[in-house]
């Protein structure tokens, strides 16, 4: 596990409750799932689309439910999360307000978490004509899953129209947090939201 | 590779069972095949529950030299591996492979039971296995698993006896049937009723079968278990034609077309080995399920006790037995905050799949089985 990944787990750690209930929308090979399971006995569902990342998490123990993001989370209901986590997959769906909207209605909160395209390092790739492969973006742009390009301003920009309210935010980059200059500095954004009453 | 330790019983339970309809039904005889070692605290037992047409036979090959149906997932160091597991296999009260069922005699008027068998429903066959269970001194299973008709007794498993079962495996099945599921078994139930033969199920005393009926049973039964790609993949519009033979038509009604064929050598077996009743039988316990109908049709009140962890799988092509359906189980087990783990896995054939050695499913329950292990 590289140190931004840990950074990024141990940011979100710090606000799910213990105990808590917690579903992880996009889980991947539950990493994440297992890591909060350990640190905060919270019980866990995660949803995933991939075969391999399904068998992953039945592998490690978890519950998963295989499903695909860009149909919502029909088989959630209103709230019934304490937290709902959209770790680094937001980039992924074409659907991004719909999802938003969804992890907004199922969860009492969401944790919503994205690699900043606006890295300086990325702003510098795109002023030399290329586009950013880096840490943060590790693929080229004719093999990455990522549909979405968004940066800090952007989103704060959309989870205002469409009625989200940021309630934190953590911003890293290299596995420190970075508090001045984010959309500058930070190669990853965290934020802690739930739907505007 | 380690032998598969393979016991056959004949069980009699002498005590009468209460039926769901009122009726009570006994002594009958179940035929329980058993595979792998009971381990001293009998923590390592599964029950494997067969769907309408299969049987005990659930793995390795019998004295007839048939394959277990569910051989290509069950054995030594198989997905459910019998080096770790006691796997029981157990032919419902009903079918025709040796537990008591209409072709049996009535002990009280010495001929077979003909029309005068009881309907049943999936209800009734867990409280025979649980009996299975208690002959066995197995107070919990690690796990109870099935398809299709297996998978609805497993479900019920969880929500009868929530402590006796530690997972619940339900492949390829539905919380009840639809009205095209039921539609289907009502054509299949005609077709064998309608059969001259038939003498309102007492055929055994005429020395003669519906096999007509059965077959055509058969042939729309197993139409629906597979999906429409798949059938065009195996047979086309290819005509059944020998190598070097003209492709033209023969403008009769003799069989043209090698799905043709291919059905009616289904029905043909399928008719040999199979009793009309159990048929008619299986076919209604199957229209009949619906655990959340005694708690207003409200599934989620119907699973709320459940105790067990779930692995629900369904196929993508699978028509009868739809993704949708196992997502409403999925569902109400999410509403309740039960353990669930979902997989939809993209096989393309049909309802037969659960049956089938697709590696992304095999690799998932295998997966599912060993991690059970390590629980423990």
């Amino acid at each position: 596990m590289n140190s931004n990944i840990r950074a990024d787990f141990s940011a979100i750690a710090d606000w799910i409750k213990p105990h808590s209930s917690l579903l992880d929308v996009g889980c991947g090979d539950g990493e994440f799932l297992e890591f909060i399971q350990a640190v905060k006995q919270v019980k866990t569902y995660g949803v995933e689309i991939s075969d391999q990342s399904v068998l992953a998490c039945v592998s490690r123990g978890l519950n998963v439910i295989q499903q695909d993001l860009e149909g919502g989370l029909a088989l959630f209901e209103d709230k019934s999360f304490d937290t709902v986590v959209l770790s680094q997959t937001l980039q992924t769906i074409h659907q991004t307000e719909k999802i938003l909207h969804e992890v907004a209605r199922v969860g009492k909160e969401c944790v919503v978490s994205f690699p900043n395209f606006a890295h300086w390092s990325h702003r510098l790739d795109v002023l030399m004509g290329r586009m950013p492969v880096s840490k943060s973006l590790p693929y080229h742009w004719y093999d990455t899953p990522n549909v979405r390009v968004l940066t800090i301003a952007d989103f704060e920009l959309l989870a205002n129209q469409i009625g989200l309210t940021i309630l934190d935010r953590v911003v890293l980059d290299g596995g420190q947090r970075v508090n001045w200059f984010s959309n500058f500095f930070g190669s990853l954004a965290i934020y802690r939201v739930c739907s505007t009453k | 590779m380690s032998s598969l330790n393979t016991q056959l019983h004949h069980l009699q339970f002498f005590e009468p069972i209460q039926l769901q309809s009122g009726a009570s039904f006994g002594p009958y005889t179940l035929v329980v095949e058993t595979y792998g070692t009971l381990n001293a605290d009998c923590s390592n037992a599964i029950l494997v529950c067969h769907a309408l047409n299969a049987s005990h036979h659930v793995a390795g090959v019998n004295e007839k030299g048939q394959v277990g149906w569910w051989d290509n997932l069950i054995g030594p160091d198989k997905c459910v591996d019998t080096n770790d597991y006691f796997v029981i296999g157990i032919n419902n009260l009903g079918s025709c492979f040796g537990s008591t069922g209409p072709m049996s005699k009535n002990p009280s008027t010495g001929e077979p039971y003909g029309s005068q068998f009881p309907v049943l429903t999936v209800e009734d066959w867990v409280k025979t296995q649980e009996r299975v269970a208690n002959h066995f001194q197995i107070k919990k299973f690690a796990a109870v698993m099935g398809g299709s008709l297996g998978g609805m007794q497993a479900l019920t498993w969880a929500i009868l006896y929530p402590e006796r079962l530690e997972h619940c495996v339900v492949i390829a099945s539905a919380a009840n049937l639809s009205a095209q599921n039921i539609a289907f078994n009502q054509i299949a139930r005609s077709a064998i009723m309608s059969d001259p033969d038939f003498h309102d199920g007492n055929f055994y005393a005429h020395g003669v079968v519906p096999n007509r009926g059965l077959r055509v049973a058969r042939m729309v039964g197993h139409v629906t278990y597979l999906s429409d790609d798949d059938m065009d993949q195996k047979f086309g519009r290819t005509l059944r034609r020998a190598t070097n033979e003209a492709q033209d038509y023969r403008f009769s009604f003799d069989t043209e077309f090698e799905v043709e064929s291919y059905l009616r050598y289904q029905g043909d077996k399928f008719s040999e080995y199979f009793d009309a009743n159990t048929y008619l039988l299986i076919t209604r316990v199957l229209d009949y399920f619906d655990p959340a109908k005694s708690f207003n049709g409200n599934l989620n009140e119907a699973l709320s006790q459940v105790l067990a962890k779930f692995l629900v799988i369904s196929f993508t092509t699978d028509w009868r037995f739809a993704p949708s359906r196992s997502r409403e189980i999925v569902k109400a087990l999410l509403d309740n905050q039960k353990e669930v783990s979902y997989a939809e896995i993209d096989a393309p054939h049909g309802h037969d799949a659960f049956l089938l050695d697709d590696p992304r499913y095999h690799q998932l329950i295998k997966a599912y089985f060993d991690q059970m292990k390590r629980e423990k």
